[in-house]
């Protein structure tokens, strides 16, 4: 699994740059954001990106979505295909379960892919979770990425768990990455980091 | 705690059939970081695989148990799913110094490729056996994607100290770093 609690640690979750080879590129608070766009600092430098979202909180349920741009491109619909797991189990005790979630997939799709299920509207309801990319400057392959993404699922409330894996399908370098929710606007915090 | 880069492995074409970090594993830190990208076998639909050693590197056959799952997803959404690993997994009875897979049937496109990350933690411990995990994500021959998770343990009270990832066949392209944690 990713990181988990260790790079929680790792990555300083306080909001500090830590030391090392890790390096903090985008800190930004949103509020009422219809989005949340990433288009400076990607590129050559690193070998993989890791984005971590905190305190997701929508206006509207719905689920946390992504997409990016190839150089040059503007439109935030580059070709994807992915996979969707998620698990689930709710605080009374309905409901766990763990499965393949075909509805939220792509192949070779150019829409958003969600990085959740759907959100709680409430005023503790929230999600949270990383994404990582890995060298998105290449020019040769395809750019893997993978999330997971720990919710507070509906207004029901359900513990949610969602992984995503894939690879945006193209060999153009990819500069630039857009986070919004499917529906509505929100609140939170999102980081990018570097790995040397 | 930070994160300290230790050493970068890039293989090219012919150069290297194994991508070996013999140096550097030790009582330094308690975890260690492996990461890999754009990672492209020079045969079409091979395992790219990993294996621990106790005597830096003279030998990769150390015993382990291990559990593999995987969700998967064709570019032509002919099929989509998740499942465990049966074949891929190891245990101490059934071909446990064998090499881990990380992702069976990589393709050798040129645009096809792995990425992903194993953590290994305490290796120099000579007390307790040593867990890892790992996530990967890779392009599959059949034109798929393919998001595989592993966890398990080197089931040994020996230090490992070296760690090598290859394919189940031929030479590969690709970036494998190490780093150091706490």
């Amino acid at each position: 699994m990713p990181l988990g609690a260790f790079k929680a640690a790792l990555m300083g979750t306080a909001g500090v740059s830590v030391a090392g080879d890790v390096v903090l590129l985008h800190d930004q608070d949103y509020s009422g954001a219809s989005e949340a766009v990433i288009n400076s600092g990607i590129d050559s430098t690193y070998g993989e990106y890791i984005f971590k979202f905190y305190n997701i909180n929508p206006d509207s349920s719905g689920s946390f979505t992504f997409q990016a741009n190839a150089t040059g491109s503007s439109t935030y619909d580059e070709y994807m295909t992915t996979t969707k797991c998620e698990t689930n189990h709710a605080e009374n005790d309905a409901t766990p379960g763990f499965e393949y979630v075909a509805g939220g997939d792509q192949a070779q799709g150019t829409s958003f892919q969600s990085l959740s299920q759907a959100i709680g509207t409430g005023g503790d309801q929230s999600g949270a979770g990383e994404l990582h990319l890995f060298n998105p400057a290449s020019t040769t392959y395809v750019k893997h990425f993978y999330s997971e993404m720990q919710i507070h699922y509906g207004d029901v409330g359900n513990a949610s768990c969602t992984y995503i894996g894939g690879y945006i399908n193209t060999t153009t370098a990819i500069d630039d990455i857009k986070f919004q929710m499917s529906t509505g606007d929100f609140d939170g915090t999102i980081k990018m980091w570097g790995v040397k | 705690m930070a994160m300290t880069l230790i050493t970068t492995n890039t293989d090219t074409p012919g150069s290297a059939t194994d991508s070996a970090f013999t140096s550097g594993i030790d009582n330094t830190y308690k975890l260690y970081i492996f990461k890999w990208y754009d990672v492209n076998p020079g045969t079409d639909d091979v395992n790219f695989t990993f294996n621990g050693s106790t005597d830096s590197g003279s030998s990769y056959n150390v015993t382990k148990a291990t559990t593999h799952w995987s969700a998967y997803h064709a570019e032509d959404d002919g099929y989509a799913g998740k499942g465990y690993g049966a074949s891929q997994d190891l245990s101490d009875s059934d071909d446990g110094t064998a090499f881990q897979p990380i992702t069976g049937g990589i393709a050798n496109d040129a645009d096809a490729s792995s990425a992903g990350e194993l953590f290994l933690f305490n290796p120099s411990n000579t007390t307790y056996v040593k867990h890892f995990y790992y996530t990967a994500n890779s392009y599959k021959n059949d034109s798929a994607s393919a998001n595989t998770f592993t966890g398990g343990y080197f089931n040994t009270t020996s230090a490992i100290d070296a760690i090598v990832f290859r394919f189940t066949s031929g030479d590969f392209t690709g970036t494998i770093k190490m780093y150091g944690v706490g």
